[in-house]
This record gives structure tokens, C-alpha cells and sequence, in this order.
């Protein structure tokens, strides 16, 4: 699949209309355009559109103000340089002796400037060499076919449209979950009709009863025992019937709208499970809960409550209106007039409710603030004798709290009495008209009554309905935010063809291996082969690029270019499950699951036996101090492991690597945050570890890596220096540097001078 | 009055240079440290491995060409625009496009989620768009009846 089928779509066809002309005025015969990219911002970084163009001979640009065109025809040593910095990119068009141009554009137009750097390299290329361009294999969106700078897995154009509000028609997705419970659906509509039927034949009743009961009986006939019966066994079985179908209304429709809850849920949080990394690192684990969580709880509600409310309210007025027509139709007309304007009303105050409401919350989340951010810091605020600042600052958040409270309670308290007065109207026009009307001999005592307990039941109804509109909003933007994890593809897909790794000897290589994270280059062009069962040293200032490294191993990642290879297969043929069974993972800060020490250490094989458990937490040296606490092994730890010291949660990750006894082992600055005691304990369960299995180890501390078989020196994302502490020593380059800034620090900190008295061991 | 001489020059390649007290003429970039609070002092001269080479205590200390060197520069890299009205808004769900007008011209952002908008101070709020691009409100209260009703609405 090459994308010579598809049309980039930053060519001269695509240009927005405005420049087209413009622009098909500069070219000569025979240039086309390759592409092109709208800047919008000026040399002020003011808002201005303006363009750049390159064709197969040249740069050519609109200035800004003047409306002239300027070109730079290529030529050898013109560059097109790319920059960015908070929020705004650069072009630069340089040579040897200056600047000759700049663009600036906001990072939407990024996508665009890049493929115009890109084509700008290749046409200049071409210019020079005489070679036509060479046509690349180039990732294309999906869903605008616009070619995806590598390492992008969304393509920003594309969100930047999913990015338009939701709208109420993204809930009708939601009928992929519905779908499997469409016969239960289908049953609780026809015995929603069926429910709303039968609560409105008792009013109906009314209009016999008292034409031919009361009425008759007032003008002196005596009352008809035997129809009186009737129309009161009529109203009693009527009452009977609408009681039992709308229980079974309810209890079927809220039965099914758990169990769509229920469903979407699991498929979200399965979902989730399976995206990489990335997608983690972007968002925020309370926004991440929120959404499996309370979203899904309120479309729920909203199906199983309003949703169905709001259908039966609309089959009531649908129902009642045609029994109305059908009694007599001028007195229908006059009753349900007003019901739109009153409707709209009620919407209108309930509107401006809503907003108050939600202005409370938020208020009520900077109380919630002050508390979350003091009682944490307690410590802090007592040591700095700051008790009566954070008291002001809560009073203030109180008080805010109460007037904005004090001003929604005015609306509030104004609103029951208001949809009271309306209904009262609505009944005032109807009393009238009907008054009115039986004056005339039009209608019947009978039929007015009947209209009148017709109309009560639904005037009460319009304020639920009303709230209707809010409701479906919140649902939709629910659902919109569970459909964006849905939607959402991993980074790091299974293989099509998955290759089977039988016997797994630990050797990895890297080949070229470039990665970017957005459009910033993390790593780039790293080459590195790892023996099986032998120890790698990374070393490296931080954001060097070594955490990068290991979680393009670990396949957290996939590389944007070249290849991570295990015992010769590209990672990326293996199954991702498969693949990280053979990978121990011991990290800076140890995470233990809410569980017994046991479960924890099994996490990685839940299945072992207790032998197993008990021989790796003795290699890992924690059998000791586990055998110490209260419940031995069957101790329950928090979130965090509380009650467990540092060195203690780590040695119980180190038993959780070692159980699964993995043949590859990553070692993420497993002792940076213990002191040197701690270390040591660490480091003798760590030495178990390593035997026998490929390390891959980060440390801050260069003692920690002293039975490194060589130590691989990083800087800025490139590997500058490899071999073994000796050798690099004598090199003098950046290890010896890296070494000399840890020796140097020996007056302040106490623990150094031993961790290099260590490495001058090991080095002699 | 100028007391601070700096040995500031732009290259032709556009970039600033700065000649060292050894000597050495070294690529710079000036950083407020105070952006908001105090933009026109505390002004650091940093080299593009992040190391301090000068201290700008206040931006009028400089001569008037070395000032206008400084202004410059950060002017072709600050891009805080100002809020200065919202006309529309597309719905008070976000995410949600607002049109709105601001010290450097009209501008459509769009805002992802609510806590985006950051309140710095009582009257002052950091607003950043989906492409991290941050907008600010300096002052709430002087905002306009209308716009000050649209911010309402996430506030």
C-alpha cells in the first residue's frame, strides 16, 4: 500500500480558495505544487494568515501586509529549519550566511509545516542531485488520508473535528449495547404504552359519572346503584392495571439499563487496559475514573430514569391529546394552548437553576480544595505556623460557598410556586372557556370535569419534562467521553501474523531505534545488541533518554523507527502478552496492589504456590522482616504498602520479578529513592536477580551498576560512550564526567564516598 | 539610565548573541522570571544548554539598543495572547469553540475540559487551548457585560 494512490492532501488542488488564484499567478510553466502550509501568525505573533508554498523549483511565500510574493529558488545550502516552543512553531529559511526568512503558526498548523519541511528536503534534494524524487511509503489518517508524521498516531486534523461539542445524536451509539437486550427493550415499550393506557381511563370515567350519576341525582333522579358499580369497579381495575404494568415497566427497563451500564463499563475499563502507555501519559488517572466510573452511572440514570420518564410524559400528552380531540375538539385547542408557552416557561427558569447549581459545585470543589490540599500538608502548615492563613483561606472559601448559595436560593425557592401559579392559570383558561361553553349547552358538567383531571395530571408533569434537555446533554457529553477511550486504537497493536517465541534466550538487539514522543525527538538512531544473560549499565543525566529505551523494550512503545529485536524476531511479530511474560520489571517506586504480601508477590503468576512465593521472597531477601510482621505472609497492604518501609516494598517487587523468573530484567532505578543501608539490603536480593538473565539496568547512583558487564552512556537521546567502567574511566568523556560530578559530591553527601570506594574496588 | 552593559548582538542568522566575561560569544535566550507578575525585571540572559550567563535586574537598566534586542526577543517567543472579549461561544459543554478577540487579534480556541481555565489570582485566569496554547485573562472584571456571562458559564 503506497499513498502514490491517494493525492497528499496539502497539494495545489487542495489550497483554500482565497490563495489559489494568488498562487497559480507566481507559478511558471511546469512547476506544480508540492505542498503547502497556512501560517497564522505574523513576525509579531499576531493573528495573520499568510502562506507558504513549495514547488518542485522553489520557496515561495506571501509577505505579509503588501500582498507581494517572495521566492527562494533552491539551491545548495538553503535549509528549512523547524522549531517550536510553547505553542507556536518555527520555519526558518536559512544558508550559509543568514537568516533569509521566518514563519511563525500556532501547533495546529504543525502537521502542515512539517510535510512542507519534508517536501522542502526532498524537492531541494532533488533540485541538486538531478534525481527525481523518490516516492515513499508515507502513513495516511485513516480518516482524512492525509499522511501521518511518523510517530503521530492520531492525526490532529482529525480531533481537532472530534473536538466539536457533542452533539445528542452521539447517544444513539449507545445502541451497540443495547442491542443484545432488544427483545426486553421492546417488552418494556409496549408495556409503557399499555401503563400510560391504563392511567387514563380513570379520568375518563369522571366524564359518565358525573353526567350520569351526579348530575341526574342533583335534578332529583335517584342515584343508579348498579352503574355506579360499575364506574367504580372501572376506576378501581384501571388503577389495579396501571399499578402492575408499570411495575413490570419499571422493573424491566431499569433491569435492562443496569445491565447496559454494566456492560459499558467492563468494555471501557477492558478497553482501557489495553492501550499503551502513551495514552496513559496523557491523561489524568481521576478524569480516566470519572469517566469509567461516574459517567457511566449517569447515562445509566439517565436511561433507566429520565429517558423512560420523559417517554412516557410524551405518550401521556400524545394519548390524552387524542382522547381530548376525540371528546370534543374546541375545548381540546384551548387546553393544550398554553402548554408550549408554560413548557418553555419552566425550561427557561429551570435554565438559569441549572447553571447556578453547577456554579455551586464548583464552588463547593475549591471548599473541597482547601481541605485536600491542608490536611496532606499538615505537617508543612504546623512547621511554618501557617494554621491561621489556611483557616482564612477556608472561611473564604466558606463564605463564597454561602452567597453564592444565598443567590440560587432566591431562584429556588421561587420556582415550585411558580410552576403552581402556571398550572393554576392553565386551569383558570380551561374552567373559563369550559364555564364558558356549558352556558352555551355546548358540553356536558361531565366533559369539563374530565378535561380538568386530564390536565392536572400533566401540568405536574411538564417540570420533569423540562429538565429533560439538561439531562440529555450531560448524557451525551457522557457518553462522548466513554466513546473517545472506545475509539481510541493502542499504539502498540497485536501482530497480524504473531510469531511464537518458544524458548527465549534473552538477547536483544536495537537497531536504529528512533522514537518521538508527539513531535519531539525522545531517542534517535540508537544501536545496541545485548547479549543473552549479560548486564547493561545505563547511565545518563535524567531525560537523557534511558527510561525512553527501556519502555521502548518493554514494547510500552513502539519505536518510530528502526527495530527492537528479541533473539533475532522484531518485537513488534511477537504477542504483546506473550513478549512481556519474559520481562521483570523492578521500578523506583514499587507499586503493591491492595492485597496480602502473598497475592502481591504472585502478581505476575497468580497461580504459584506457596514454596514458590517463599523461595522468592527468600532470594529477594524479605522472607525476614515478612516473617516479622503480624500476619506473616497473609498481611494485608494498603494502596501504597503503608506500614512497610521503602526498602522493604522494594525487595517485595524484586520477589514479585523474580517469581515469575523472567529471562530479560529491567532495572528502572530500582534504589534511587533508600539510603545506602537500604541499598545494600537491595542490592544483595538484586544480585540474585541478575544471575543468569539479560539486565538492563538505569542508575542514578554509578555504584549501583559496579557488576555491570558494560555500561552504556546516554546523552540527549543518543548513546555517546559504551564499554566498561574501566575503559570509560580512561576515556576521559561523559561517563568519566557523569563519575567525577558523583566523587565530587563526597563532602555533602555522606553516603558517596563508600559507593566509590566500591567502584575504586572494582576498578583495581 | 542605563547602568547594565551588556555585549548583546544579533547574528545574521537572527539568533542573540552574547559575548561572555571570558569572552566567549555564546547563543542566548532571555527568560522572564516573573512573566505575569513582574515581566519587565527579573530578566535572565540563558544559554541554549539552560546555564545563566546574565542577569537582567530591570529591563530599563539596558541601553536603549540592547533593551530593544531583549524586547524583540522575547517578543518573537512569548505567545501569551490577552483575552480581550469573547464573542461566541459554541456550547457551554465542552469541548467548546469560543471566538474570541485578544491583544494580537481574533482567534478561534478550543477549550477541552473546564480545568483548563485556571484561576491565577481573583481576577485573573489562564486559559489553555487544545493546542497548549495558553490565552490570559488579565483582569475579569474589565471584561465586557457579555463576555464576562459566556466565562461565566465555566466558571
Amino acid at each position: 500500500m503506497t499513498s502514490s494512490a491517494v493525492p497528499p492532501a496539502n497539494t495545489e488542488k487542495s489550497l483554500p480558495n482565497s490563495w489559489r488564484g494568488d498562487v497559480q499567478n507566481c507559478l511558471v510553466a511546469g512547476e506544480t505544487v508540492e505542498s503547502w502550509v497556512e501560517t497564522d501568525l505574523d513576525a509579531r505573533l499576531h493573528f495573520a494568515d499568510n502562506l507558504v508554498v513549495i514547488t518542485n523549483r522553489r520557496l515561495l511565500a506571501h509577505i505579509p501586509g503588501n500582498g507581494e510574493w517572495k521566492s527562494w529558488d533552491f539551491r545548495a545550502g538553503l535549509s528549512l529549519r523547524h522549531r517550536s516552543h510553547v505553542g507556536v512553531g518555527t520555519l526558518e529559511l536559512v544558508d550559509d550566511g543568514g537568516r533569509l526568512a521566518i514563519w511563525h503558526y500556532t501547533m495546529n498548523r504543525n502537521m502542515a509545516a512539517l510535510s512542507v519541511r519534508r517536501a522542502f528536503e526532498e524537492q531541494l534534494d532533488s533540485t541538486i542531485t538531478g534525481q527525481p524524487v523518490a516516492k515513499h511509503e508515507e502513513i495516511l489518517c485513516p480518516r482524512c488520508k492525509l499522511p501521518l508524521e511518523p510517530g503521530i498516531e492520531e492525526c490532529p486534523i482529525c480531533t481537532r473535528e472530534t473536538q466539536t461539542p457533542p452533539s445528542t445524536w452521539t447517544l444513539f451509539r449507545l445502541w451497540r449495547f443495547a442491542r443484545p437486550y432488544k427483545g426486553r427493550l421492546l417488552a418494556g415499550f409496549l408495556l409503557t404504552l399499555a401503563s400510560t393506557g391504563a392511567t387514563l381511563v380513570p379520568p375518563y370515567l369522571t366524564m359518565p359519572l358525573m353526567d350520569n350519576v351526579l348530575i341526574p341525582f342533583q335534578n332529583g333522579k335517584p342515584i343508579d346503584v348498579r352503574l355506579v358499580e360499575l364506574y367504580l369497579s372501572g376506576l378501581l381495575g384501571a388503577a389495579l392495571l396501571a399499578w402492575g404494568l408499570g411495575w413490570a415497566r419499571t422493573y424491566i427497563l431499569a433491569l435492562v439499563s443496569e445491565r447496559i451500564g454494566r456492560d459499558l463499563r467492563t468494555a471501557t475499563f477492558e478497553h482501557l487496559l489495553q492501550l499503551s502507555l502513551e495514552y496513559f501519559g496523557g491523561k489524568r488517572t481521576g478524569d480516566l475514573m470519572a469517566r469509567i466510573g461516574s459517567e457511566t452511572d449517569r447515562i445509566n440514570l439517565f436511561l433507566s430514569l429520565h429517558l423512560l420518564d420523559f417517554a412516557t410524559d410524551v405518550l401521556m400528552i400524545l394519548l390524552t391529546a387524542i382522547i381530548l380531540f376525540s371528546i370534543h375538539p374546541w375545548l381540546a385547542l384551548v387546553t393544550l394552548l398554553p402548554l408550549p408557552i408554560i413548557a418553555w416557561m419552566i425550561h427557561n427558569v429551570r435554565d438559569r437553576l441549572r447553571t447556578g447549581f453547577e456554579k455551586v459545585d464548583r464552588i463547593w470543589a475549591e471548599v473541597a480544595n482547601v481541605l485536600s490540599d491542608v490536611i496532606p500538608g499538615i505537617r508543612v502548615v504546623k512547621a511554618f505556623a501557617q494554621e491561621k492563613r489556611e483557616a482564612a483561606r477556608f472561611r473564604e472559601a466558606n463564605l463564597h460557598n454561602l452567597v453564592l448559595n444565598d443567590r440560587i436560593n432566591k431562584i429556588w425557592a421561587l420556582f415550585s410556586p411558580t410552576v403552581t401559579l402556571f398550572t393554576e392559570v392553565g386551569l383558570l383558561v380551561v374552567w373559563g372557556f369550559g364555564i364558558w361553553q356549558i352556558s352555551k349547552g355546548e358540553i356536558t358538567v361531565g366533559v369539563l370535569t374530565a378535561f380538568l383531571a386530564y390536565i392536572g395530571r400533566f401540568y405536574t408533569r411538564l417540570d420533569s419534562m423540562s429538565r429533560i434537555v439538561s439531562v440529555t446533554q450531560k448524557a451525551a457529553a457522557g457518553t462522548k467521553r466513554i466513546f473517545d477511550i472506545l475509539d481510541h486504537v493502542s499504539s502498540v497493536p497485536e501482530p497480524v501474523n504473531p510469531v511464537h517465541l518458544m524458548d527465549v534466550r534473552g538477547e536483544i538487539e536495537l537497531r536504529n531505534v528512533g522514537f518521538r514522543y508527539g513531535t519531539r525527538a525522545v531517542t534517535h538512531d540508537v544501536s545496541l545488541t545485548i547479549k543473552s544473560g549479560e548486564m547493561i549499565g545505563l547511565v545518563g543525566h535524567s531525560g537523557s533518554g534511558k527510561t525512553t529505551l527501556v519502555n521502548l523494550i518493554c514494547r510500552f512503545y513502539d519505536v518510530t523507527e528502526g527495530s527492537v529485536l528479541i533473539d533475532g524476531v522484531d518485537v513488534r511479530s511477537v504477542p504483546v502478552a506473550e513478549f512481556r511474560r519474559n520481562i521483570g520489571l523492578v521500578l523506583q517506586e514499587p507499586f503493591l496492589f491492595f492485597g496480602t504480601i502473598a497475592e502481591n508477590i504472585a502478581y505476575g503468576k497468580p497461580d504459584a504456590t506457596r514454596e514458590e512465593i517463599i523461595a522468592a521472597a527468600r532470594a529477594a531477601h524479605a522472607h525476614e522482616f515478612i516473617l516479622g510482621l503480624p500476619n506473616g505472609y497473609d498481611s494485608l497492604l494498603g494502596e501504597r504498602g503503608q506500614g512497610l518501609s521503602g526498602g522493604e516494598r522494594q525487595r517485595i517487587s524484586i520477589a514479585r520479578a523474580l517469581l515469575i523468573n523472567p529471562k530479560i530484567l529491567i532495572l528502572d532505578e530500582a534504589t534511587s529513592s533508600v539510603d545506602t543501608e537500604t541499598e545494600k539490603e537491595i542490592q544483595k536480593a538484586l544480585d540474585n536477580l541478575v544471575r543468569g538473565r539479560t539486565t538492563i539496568a538505569i542508575a542514578h547512583r554509578l555504584s549501583t551498576l559496579r557488576k555491570a558487564d558494560r555500561l552504556v552512556a546516554m546523552d540527549r537521546g543518543q548513546v555517546v560512550e559504551m564499554g566498561s567502567h574501566d575503559e570509560l574511566m580512561a576515556k576521559e568523556g561523559h561517563y568519566y564526567r557523569l563519575y567525577q560530578a558523583q566523587a565530587r559530591n563526597v563532602d555533602t553527601e555522606p553516603e558517596i564516598p563508600r559507593a566509590v570506594d566500591r567502584f575504586r574496588e572494582h576498578a583495581a | 539610565m542605563s547602568t547594565l552593559n551588556l555585549q548583546l548582538v544579533r547574528n545574521p542568522f537572527g539568533r542573540l548573541m552574547l559575548t561572555t566575561a571570558q569572552g566567549t560569544e555564546e547563543e542566548v535566550v532571555p527568560v522572564r522570571s516573573f512573566p505575569i507578575a513582574a515581566p519587565e525585571n527579573s530578566i535572565s540572559l540563558v544559554s541554549m544548554d539552560g546555564h545563566e550567563l546574565a542577569w537582567i535586574e530591570h529591563l530599563a537598566d539596558l541601553p536603549d539598543a540592547q533593551r530593544r534586542l531583549v524586547e524583540e526577543e522575547l517578543a518573537s517567543r512569548e505567545f501569551v495572547p490577552e483575552i480581550r472579549a469573547i464573542k461566541t461561544i459554541s456550547s457551554f459543554a465542552t469541548p467548546s469553540t469560543w471566538q474570541v478577540d485578544t491583544d494580537r487579534g481574533p482567534f478561534a480556541l478550543v477549550l477541552e475540559s473546564e480545568d483548563d481555565i485556571r484561576r491565577i489570582s481573583r481576577t485573573m485566569l489562564m486559559i489553555s487551548d487544545s493546542n497548549g496554547i495558553q490565552f490570559l485573562v488579565r483582569d475579569l472584571t474589565k471584561l465586557d457585560r457579555s463576555s464576562r456571562k459566556l466565562l461565566d458559564g465555566f466558571l
